[in-house]
């Protein structure tokens, strides 16, 4: 896993705001649970058990998958969707960079306020 | 669970010192190294651009929530990008909060910044629990990241 690149002072990278976006959603996160194991899952499967249409879960797999949440991957004639573990990635290294500029401008407040 | 990034740094100044330093517009832009263009005042939008050398041109941009003398302040930001094609507006809003405590050796400053609570909860969730696959490690990682130290 590589860090995050950024040097002192850096301004904040882009949020991952898709990513938060597509997931702030309770179809999605419900999706995404069902898919995080690894195991790619058809349209119908992912339908099996919801009170939502076929074509509901649809919208909601493509807006997972501009997101890059989920990847689409066809077998056959059906269509398959897989997690993309990368994009939680993204949002780890986005949290982490956070983290340090904090830490960073933290410590020269110390310096300012203590001299 | 809300997720959050939480620091707290023990500071050798008075709570009014360091009150200054985080509430003065002037003395902010120092250590926070952007150049504001006025006075914070609380339900206004705070602008100006950062200082560090090759980064002028980026803007800083903040609306100030709470300024409670020696005690709390904060403001909401949307994270700023390099990238002026970026509309702003649509990234995700965060609150930071700098709460101040008198301590015996000078102020216990405590920043919090929250709002990364779009991120699921997974560690809760049964579904979750049964896949433990590559990625339980990596919500593991971004949970270290924004759960509050003890």
């Amino acid at each position: 896993m590589s860090r995050p690149s950024h040097s002192r002072s850096n301004p904040r990278p882009r949020a991952p705001a898709h990513v938060f976006a597509a997931l702030g959603d309770q179809t999605r996160l419900l999706l995404v649970r069902k898919l995080c194991g690894g195991e790619p899952r058809s349209i119908s499967q992912l339908t099996r058990g919801s009170r939502l249409t076929r074509q509901a879960i649809t919208k909601h797999l493509r807006v997972l998958e501009n997101a890059k949440i989920v990847r689409c991957v066809r077998s056959g004639r059906e269509s398959l969707f897989e997690f993309n573990p990368q994009s939680m990635e993204e949002l780890k290294q986005y949290l982490e960079f956070v983290s340090v500029e904090w830490d960073q401008a933290l410590a020269r407040l110390k310096s300012f306020v203590e001299t | 669970m809300e997720h959050r990034i939480e620091k707290r740094i023990e500071l050798k100044a008075p709570v009014s010192r360091v009150w200054r330093a985080l509430t003065d517009y002037r003395e902010f832009g120092e250590w926070f190294r952007v150049k504001l263009e006025g006075p914070f005042v609380p339900g206004q939008v705070s602008r100006g651009h950062i200082t560090h050398p090759g980064y002028e041109h980026v803007k800083w941009e903040a609306v100030v929530e709470k300024m409670e003398p020696e005690s709390l302040f904060s403001f909401t930001w949307h994270p700023y990008s390099v990238d002026p094609k970026i509309d702003y507006s649509k990234e995700t809003p965060t609150l930071v909060e700098f709460r101040l405590e008198k301590t015996p050796g000078g102020t216990l400053l405590l920043l919090t910044e929250s709002g990364f609570d779009k991120i699921p909860s997974y560690r809760r969730d049964e579904a979750y629990r049964m896949n433990e696959g590559g990625w339980s490690a990596q919500m593991k990682n971004i949970e270290s990241y924004v759960t509050p130290k003890p």
